[in-house]
């Protein structure tokens, strides 16, 4: 497929992800600050910004509707989740052509709902229902109607990584939120595995045994682990070389490890610098889509060495 | 007689009524009228709202500057009988096997010229014409792959060519959406008419695009070319490329090596053989052309000289649509085919011609002048409608480069009922069928865009300029529209039931969690057993 299509797949996967779990971490934190009295609110709201990567103005107070503007409604701040979506859709209409139509149609209305201001006349928790019922109706949309060609894999690709990434980040705002309510409660909740953790851990809640669940269990669709190997397997699927020896992928390398590391390590180990941890998580996302680009979307510039194909 | 159409009464100006001869129905619109008798006003308005939302929905959109629209449809579709639309059928045909024999003449010997048909000069100053496609010869000898010529219907109801499009016509996409979007908007009159289709259009064109590729070549790979999402036709691009099961591309997936074009893909390099390009000459090359396009490829024109890819339409086109050579088109039917034009121009004057241009300075007040090379309605002066200070700059312009210019009278165009606030009213339409050329036949899709101006009395139908589209119904078989015979089917079995009984389980489960719930009512003694 065109290099460009398959870049265009890839980050579809990504923005519709990364809309759909920035919504998923607002609803834990606002839920957070509703309930905690103390006036927190400033540095709850600072740490939160600089959890998702936005740097945050110096001179301004930052309070939960500026907080909310920069991470929801705002589309000129490009972490927000309206400009994510409209993101998801751009990529989308650069790969028209290569979209089931009612996949496009999904990411269309969505873009619409945001567009038309009806996604900001959203509040509360109705904002975060919206977003993650819109996400579910365009992977649905996708899953029922898509052949599973190169198109989804880098789609699925694109998905996992970003699940990997924010899944980190989520974790590493309950590790973050320290005393205040029950965040890993409430972090399980917005990953919808509340109900999954309890009946996996026959009801004994602990932040331990939360941390783990969202990071290393295997079956859990959310978790950092399982969506590393489902990263893992769609570049196994792109690449058709079926090389006997090692891994030539350089993404699949540098996710694999990580993916082992957490595996392999004591859970100790892992849960006693989280955010640190969390970190560099993050960074091995973002190195491994560094080397998806290089391998897959330069398209001619990587055969260069080894001469044209014909 | 309906609700909807009780005050309209058609148009009272000089222009054909497609709709009313006098006080009475035309033929073809008997029936629509009759199977719209029970929808209100108010009714197909709401259709006609609900409609728009899906055109944003599905994202049949085009952009005016830089801010996307739905394109807008008008709800009443035209219709066309079989009879009349065979003539346009024809007439297209045989304008375009004129226009191919034409072009090949231009970009080959000129004999044309050496029998002095149409002098030199005409395309010798065409800014459409370019040297660097003499030579090239297509690989099945065709270079309008696709057309869209341009008819209105005069004042007598007589169908004229208004203008031949053989370089990159669009519109085709929109008769596809409209058509889907009208069937679902209008089942009534659609179930009662028999009316031809149009979900072709792809396969044909793909068709004709694989039988256009280089000679040897036994599984051609076909692209459609875009300018990218900026483009206002990039919907139509897309949807071509999707209906035919194709790569879109743009200008910088693509790479000439070793005088063959490749298209970058995650797995390297890809060889194209024939592309359906969407980018206008000037662009395609920078090599030959605008050496800062960054639409096109570079060596692309060189890798179809070496007959290693075929660029459809082939380039330099122009020169066949410029609307000089227009002029000379029946002509052209007569010295190429021995045929008379089956579809008649609009009375035309070459304004370079002396005497010509004496009488149009003399009438500039009351014709229309049109800029030779113009396209979307640029440029045009309606001589009746223009201040003196217009037609003083004009005079000028036109004195300047008289070559640049032809006039025409100001033709009516006819009329289709249009639902425009809330009411019917008539408003101007024109027609672009399209015709497909395979290398055999011909094809012309029934139909095609019908623009209507959606502001009353306007003559300038393009949508760039505001204009609208409807939705164009050509009749199978005669007006009177029999509707197929039912055909008898031996009765199936209905499906048949598996899995376990249902019924009974629910109710058994359904049993249960009732006696559950009374034993779990507080003070209940056997709440911790269970």
């Amino acid at each position: 497929m065109l290099s460009r299509i398959a870049e265009s797949m890839f980050w579809i996967g990504r923005y519709v992800e990364r809309a759909e779990d920035t919504a998923r971490i607002l609803d834990v934190q606002t839920q957070l600050l509703m309930e905690d009295s103390a006036g927190e609110e400033e540095v709850t709201c600072r740490n939160l910004l600089s959890i998702m990567g936005v740097p945050a103005p110096a001179d301004t107070p930052v309070d939960t509707a500026l907080m909310l503007e920069m991470l929801a409604y705002d589309s000129t701040s490009p972490a927000s989740v309206a400009a994510v979506l409209g993101a998801a859709r751009e990529s989308a209409r650069r790969a028209r052509e290569t979209l089931s139509v009612a996949m496009w149609e999904a990411l269309n209305t969505t873009y619409r709902g945001v567009a038309s201001g009806q996604f900001r006349m959203l509040r509360g928790h109705n904002t975060y229902r919206w977003v993650r019922d819109r996400a579910a109706l365009i992977n649905g949309a996708a899953d029922a109607t898509m052949t599973r060609d190169e198109g989804w894999q880098f789609m699925v690709l694109g998905r996992s990584i970003e699940r990997a990434d924010m899944t980190s980040r989520l974790v590493a705002t309950a590790a973050l939120a320290g005393g205040i309510g029950a965040p890993w409660t409430s972090t399980l909740h917005a990953c919808g595995g509340y109900e999954a953790f309890l009946r996996t851990y026959k009801g004994l809640e602990t932040e331990r045994g939360a941390a783990e669940f969202l990071l290393l269990d295997r079956l859990f669709p959310r978790s950092v682990v399982f969506a590393l190997n489902r990263a893992e397997q769609c570049l196994d699927n792109l690449e058709a070389s079926g090389s006997r020896a090692g891994i030539s992928n350089d993404a699949q390398r540098l996710l694999g490890r990580t993916r082992a590391e957490l595996e392999y390590r004591s859970l100790s180990d892992v849960l006693a610098d989280l955010p640190a941890e969390m970190e560099r998580l993050q960074r091995t996302c973002a190195l491994a889509t560094e080397a998806v680009t290089r391998r897959f979307f330069a398209g001619a510039e990587t055969k260069d060495w080894s001469g044209v194909r014909i | 007689m309906t609700a909807m159409f009780e005050d309209y009464q058609g148009s009272d100006g000089p222009a054909f009524d497609e709709m009313f001869d006098g006080p009475s129905l035309r033929a073809p619109y008997e029936r629509l009228r009759a199977s719209l008798h029970d929808v209100t006003v108010p009714e197909l308005a709401g259709r006609l709202e609900s409609l728009q939302t899906s055109y944003l929905d599905q994202g049949v959109t085009f952009d005016i500057g830089g801010e996307e629209r739905a394109f807008p449809l008008d709800i009443l579709p035209r219709v066309i009988e079989m009879e009349t639309w065979s003539t346009i059928e024809h007439g297209v045909q045989q304008r375009v096997r004129t226009l191919e024999r034409f072009l090949e003449d231009v970009y080959d010997a000129g004999q044309v010229f050496l029998d002095g048909v149409v002098p030199r000069s005409v395309v010798a100053t065409s800014s459409h014409f370019h040297r660097a496609s003499a030579g090239i010869r297509p690989a099945n000898g065709v270079r309008v792959h696709v057309s869209g010529i341009d008819l209105i219907r005069d004042n007598a109801g007589e169908f004229r060519v208004l203008e031949d499009n053989v370089r990159v016509p669009s519109g085709v996409s929109y008769v596809m959406t409209n058509r889907r979007a009208i069937a679902s908007a209008l089942p009534e009159p659609f179930a009662e008419h028999r009316i031809r289709p149009v979900a072709s259009y792809p396969q044909r064109l793909l068709a004709a695009l694989r039988a256009a590729a280089p000679a040897g070549v036994a599984d051609p790979t076909v692209a459609v070319l875009t300018p990218g999402v900026y483009n206002g036709a990039y919907f139509e691009h897309a949807l071509l490329a999707r209906t035919m099961g194709v790569e879109l591309v743009e200008g910088r997936d693509l790479e000439c090596r070793r005088g063959r074009l490749m298209m970058r893909t995650t797995n390297g390099l890809e060889p194209v053989h024939v592309i359906y390009r969407r980018v206008d000459d000037e662009f395609l090359d920078p090599v030959h052309f605008r050496g800062d396009s960054l639409l096109g490829c570079p060596g692309l024109i060189d890798a179809a000289r070496a007959g290693q890819v075929t660029i459809a339409n082939a380039v330099g086109n122009g020169v066949a649509d410029d609307k000089l050579v227009y002029t000379y088109l029946p002509d052209l039917i007569r010295y190429y085919l021995s045929e008379e034009p089956i579809l008649n121009n609009v009375d035309t004057w070459r304004v370079g011609d002396a005497d010509a241009r004496e009488e149009v300075m003399d009438r500039l007040d009351e014709l229309v002048l049109k800029p030779v090379d113009g396209s979307g309605g640029k440029g045009i002066v309606i001589g009746p409608r223009a201040d003196k200070k217009e037609l003083d700059e004009l005079r000028t312009k036109v004195l300047e480069d008289p070559r640049a210019w032809i006039a025409q009278p100001v033709v009516q165009l006819s009329t289709v009922p249009t639902f425009v606030d809330g009411r019917l009213g008539p408003r101007h339409v024109d027609l672009r069928p399209f015709a497909v050329n395979d290398g055999n036949r011909v094809w012309v899709l029934p139909g095609g865009l019908t623009r209507v101006a959606l502001a009353e009395g306007e003559l300038i139908v393009n949508s760039s300029r505001g204009g609208g589209s409807k939705d164009t119904w050509v009749l199978a078989g005669t007006g009177s529209g029999s509707r197929p015979h039912h055909v008898e089917q031996d009765h199936l079995a209905p499906p048949q039931s598996t899995g376990p009984a249902m019924d009974d389980l629910t109710s058994t489960v359904e049993q249960q969690q009732q006696q559950q719930q009374q034993r779990t009512t507080p003070g209940d003694e056997e709440v911790a057993t269970c």
